[in-house]
């Protein structure tokens, strides 16, 4: 063996001794050491890094990381009702065909004729966001639904100049704690007070009672989510609308849009920005790696002003009739304005939202009402299975899309323990709510959509039965 | 375009695809789902009947109507005109990379990608122990004491830095005292604009004669307003700071936290820890130095990691081992509370692991070295194409692992400046540069990047092309100001973009502007 063979690394090409001597002939220096100069010596390590072992192998290093992963277990292999933010959809297998593709996976940017493909499908996701929202302007999604809601408050601060925002305080504690650190602390000038609004009794909606009592002058805008974090759809939300604009607030709201093709969209009871999250259309759960925010509005232009990410826009190219797409609006983010930008931008999940592009594709206006309609009726039968059982009752029983929220109290076991023994049955049971909600009591949030069949909903209601009733 | 043996005759493909709103036929699908089953149906009933009065949609979504293979063949058409990093892509600050297909195949599994963040933490055992291996992994690459994978990119861990900055002056009952972060010009727009966002005022310090920021110009800045010092070292001119240490001594002195932007890692892995430096935290991109990859933009991860003094106030959850299990750690009374749901983008850590593990220590090194190697090899060789000059030409050391070139004397002598070259680098199949951030320190800027991966031979190529494009130049400026011309599209027209009456971010948008059907591509 040569010293060449030794030191080849399959990822690196120049990891030769002979083509690292002649680079090093070519500029005239006598070592790669020579070469970190400009680091003091005092700024330079003692002793080298300790790593574990290196797998250059392929084949050792695929054997490792499947051998650990095997140590989880998965949703394909146990029957789940967890959501709360991450959905088990059907992620189509064209979906990951296209994503996969190494020119939409590896790069960074090229230039709008280079990349004309990529910012095409960019544009197409907007284009069919658009069409689901029935709203003009769709920017490149932001980190995730918390983060959307985030900059869409920010948004309504600037439009109006006011710093306070009204939003539901049955909301998802985790999204909440994202919005907090948007609205940031009391001590800084630019804090945006958050007001919970609370919660009508029978339907989960916006008590909108409290929410009268609440709006003000101050009111930068008014938040709420259809369907919300339990599921409920809001049935007011017109009326809520109503409200906010009568007070110059603006009217913001979060829809699932996996929901739109048998619910209304935000823009039709007059919402004036959209948000929500991605990762249903046709992206993995991904132990939550698979999240992402939209953004959406009226194509005003006070509204674009404000946009903190990337627009992409359709224009013309130097030939006649031909089109192309790129960045609109760019210099107003923070790669043009620096800390003058609109908050910030950078590298989100764009590669989702070619997923999602494609995923729209497939559907089309058939496939998301089928899809819509076999939630509900899925959705609605596991509730009413599961309220059956003795000393279990469903909150919320009407009005909800997804998730809904299952009480135990009548049982006197605790979520925790249901979840366990249900986990011995090969069930991952609904998310634990008493330490978030601890009105509601011993309850859990159920998550049922098309990937359930009625046999997985009957497999959970009899071990439910089971694990109760002992 | 080419006529010589040594530049390619690439040619992008030309499909004129028209965009997906814009074909089908009504009735077409692209998938199916089931009726619910009869006894689902007859217990509840029509599915429209469960929605409240007044909230079902009314008009269906003008969506595509296409058969699945016609939705594929779209997208693959799509990518096929996509360049998407096939050619050489040197582009400066993002550290091109080889993205493993194995680490791709792995994260496919179910074992990964159909995995709910809330699954009972006895079932998450496998992600977690390699969370928490990788997490070790960058302790011993920077010294400090604690990551997390929260952020969703580069920008989203500084934005987590100022938050941490908040949360740790606020326990000192300083927060209102301390409204200001220190920045450099040199630094990414990102530290400045997330400071901001946070709520602080930004101060940003200029650069002198040596490359970079006096000590002078920051002790002026500093002041009991100071909160934190956001900085990247080298910056990407390929100038290493020699008086960092100093900095990091000043900023502590005055009250504030030292967050280092190792957006520039590639050149210095392997050769010292931030935490060695002073720093109480640092930030490392894991689709660019580890590996993972882009996505033409995310999902990302920035890994930030700090010191134990600064770990308290880290987002929840943070991935701990405790008798020799994994477990999520959700209590942290004093967290800065989250900056994104649930963990992070968990496949990418995934990747970034799988890419450290077959790197080793020694192939990180190998990089660091290879990086700064091949970047001083291009320097050498750019220097002798006209039209081209160095940034801070008066700095004689050896640079780092990028520099920054400005062609402002071929735009001088010819008129073509740094975006036409861009585009015209794509009809030689050579993936488009990065030029600058703003604001541009040196005109018309271009910055490329070697890294590691790319073989000495494509280096070659690469500066051939640019040797070749400033020839075009010189002897024909128009054939190089219209480019590109061997793309799927001509050149595009940038007005329309930023007018109000043009701009069109949906379709939808456009067909109300211009009230008729355009035709393909």
């Amino acid at each position: 063996m040569t010293s060449n063979e030794a030191t080849a690394h399959p990822w690196m090409a120049n990891s030769l001794a002979d083509i690292k001597q002649a680079m090093l002939a070519e500029i005239g220096a006598a070592s790669v050491e020579e070469l970190f100069e400009q680091i003091p010596v005092g700024h330079r390590l003692k002793a080298s890094i300790k790593l574990p072992r290196q797998l250059k192998s392929e084949a050792e290093l695929k054997r490792h990381l499947v051998t650990t992963l095997a140590r989880n277990g998965n949703c394909e292999q146990y029957l789940n009702f967890l959501g709360a933010g991450c959905w088990q959809h059907h992620v189509p297998a064209v979906v990951d065909e296209i994503v996969g593709r190494t020119e939409f996976l590896t790069p960074v940017w090229g230039s709008p004729q280079s990349d004309h493909g990529r910012n095409q499908a960019w544009f197409e996701y907007a284009s069919q966001m658009g069409e689901l929202l029935n709203m003009e302007v769709v920017q490149l999604p932001v980190y995730s639904w918390g983060c959307a809601i985030g900059h869409a408050i920010r948004m309504a601060a600037r439009l109006t100049g006011r710093h306070e925002v009204l939003l539901p305080r049955l909301i998802d504690p985790e999204r909440l704690s994202v919005i907090r650190n948007y609205c940031e602390p009391t001590e800084m000038t630019g804090h945006i007070a958050i007001v919970p609004v609370a919660h009508d009794r029978k339907t989960g909606g916006l008590d909108l009672r409290d929410l009268q009592a609440k709006i003000s002058a101050k009111t930068a805008a008014v938040y709420f989510e259809s369907p919300g974090y339990l599921g409920t759809i809001e049935g007011q939300g017109a009326e809520v609308a109503r409200i906010a604009r009568a007070h110059g607030a603006e009217t913001i709201v979060g829809a699932d849009p996996i929901s739109l093709g048998v619910l209304k969209p935000p823009a039709d009871y007059r919402a004036d920005i959209a948000v929500g999250p991605t990762q249903p259309l046709g992206v993995h759960m991904n132990c939550g790696g698979g999240v992402g925010g939209y953004i959406a509005s009226r194509d005003e232009e006070k509204y674009i002003r404000q946009y903190n990410g990337f627009l992409v826009s359709i224009t013309d190219t130097a030939r006649p009739g031909e089109h192309g797409f790129s960045l609109s609006c760019s210099h107003q983010t923070s790669y043009g304005m620096r800390e003058q930008g609109r908050d910030w931008t950078g590298n989100s999940v764009y590669l989702w939202a070619i997923a999602n592009a494609v995923y729209m594709s497939l559907l089309g206006p058939q496939g998301f009402r089928e899809i819509g309609e076999l939630i509900l009726q899925q959705a609605h039968y596991a509730a009413r299975t599961l309220a059956k059982i003795k000393g279990v009752r469903v909150l919320f029983p009407k009005g909800f899309f997804k998730e809904f929220v299952v009480n135990f109290d009548g049982t006197s076991k605790k979520v925790a323990r249901i979840n366990k023994a249900l986990l011995k049955r090969g069930i991952f049971g609904g998310k634990d709510l008493s330490r978030e909600f601890p009105e509601f009591g011993q309850s859990a949030l159920y998550c049922v959509t098309e990937v359930h069949s009625k046999d997985d909903i009957d497999r959970l209601a009899s071990a439910l039965k089971e694990v109760v009733g002992k | 375009m080419s006529e010589k043996n040594d530049l390619r005759r690439y040619h992008a493909a030309v499909w004129d695809e028209p965009l997906v709103m814009e074909f089908g036929h009504p009735g077409r699908r692209g998938q199916v789902f089931p009726e619910a089953e009869p006894a689902v149906r007859k217990a509840v009933g029509e599915a429209r009947a469960l929605i409240p009065a007044g909230m079902a949609r009314t008009e269906a979504p003008h969506l595509p109507e296409l058969s699945e293979p016609e939705v594929q063949r779209h997208y693959l058409h799509l990518s096929q005109e996509t360049l998407g990093m096939m050619g050489i892509s040197l582009f400066g600050t993002c550290t091109m990379k080889y993205n493993a297909r194995v680490s791709e195949a792995v994260a496919m599994r179910p074992e990964l990608a159909e995995v709910h963040p809330h699954q009972p933490e006895d079932t998450l055992q496998g992600i977690l122990e390699i969370i928490h291996g990788f997490d070790l992994i960058l302790r011993e690459l920077s010294g400090m004491d604690q990551f997390i994978f929260q952020a969703g990119g580069g920008a989203d861990a500084a934005y987590t830095h100022c938050c941490l900055t908040r949360a740790w002056h606020q326990a000192r009952g300083q927060l209102a005292q301390r409204d200001e972060i220190i920045t450099s010009i040199q630094a990414h727009p990102c530290n400045a604009a997330t400071a901001a966002a946070a709520g602080f005022k930004v101060v940003t310090l200029q650069l002198e004669e040596n490359g970079y920021p006096s000590i002078g110009a920051l002790k002026a800045a500093l002041s009991p307003r100071t909160a934190a010092l956001l900085i990247n070292n080298p910056d990407d001119m390929g100038i290493y700071n020699p008086d960092i240490k100093e900095w990091v001594r000043l900023v502590h002195e005055a009250g504030g936290l030292c967050f280092y932007d190792h957006a520039n890692f590639n050149g210095v892995m392997g050769k010292l820890r931030a935490r060695e430096l002073g720093f109480d935290a640092c930030m490392y991109m894991l689709h660019k130095t580890f590996g993972a990859p882009k996505g033409g933009g995310g999902p990302a991860v920035g890994a930030y990691g700090c010191s134990k003094e600064l770990a308290p106030f880290l987002p929840t959850p943070v991935v701990v081992r405790e008798d020799g299990a994994y477990r999520l750690d959700h209590d942290r009374p004093q967290s800065a509370g989250k900056i994104r749901e649930f963990w992070g983008n968990v496949p990418q850590v995934l990747k970034a692991y799988a890419w450290a593990r077959c790197m080793g220590a020694e192939g990180i090194n190998e990089a660091s070295d290879l990086s700064v190697l091949a970047n001083n090899y291009m320097d050498k060789k750019l220097g002798e194409i006209r039209g081209l000059t160095r940034s801070n030409p008066q700095v004689k050391k050896w640079r780092m692992e990028m520099t920054r070139w400005s062609l402002g004397k071929l735009k001088e002598d010819t008129g073509v400046g740094t975006a036409d070259v861009a585009n015209r680098m794509a009809d030689y199949g050579i993936d488009p540069y990065w030029m600058s951030h703003e604001p541009w320190v040196v005109p018309e800027p271009f910055t490329p990047e070697a890294g590691e991966m790319y073989s000495k031979e494509d280096l070659d190529q690469w500066i051939a092309v640019i040797a070749r494009i400033v020839e075009e130049a010189y002897a024909d400026a128009a054939l190089v100001k219209s480019a590109p011309h061997a793309q799927a599209i001509h050149q595009i027209k940038g007005a329309p973009l930023e007018d109000p009456k043009r701009w069109a971010m949906t379709w939808r948008a456009y067909r109300r502007k211009n009230g008729s059907t355009p035709s393909g591509g």
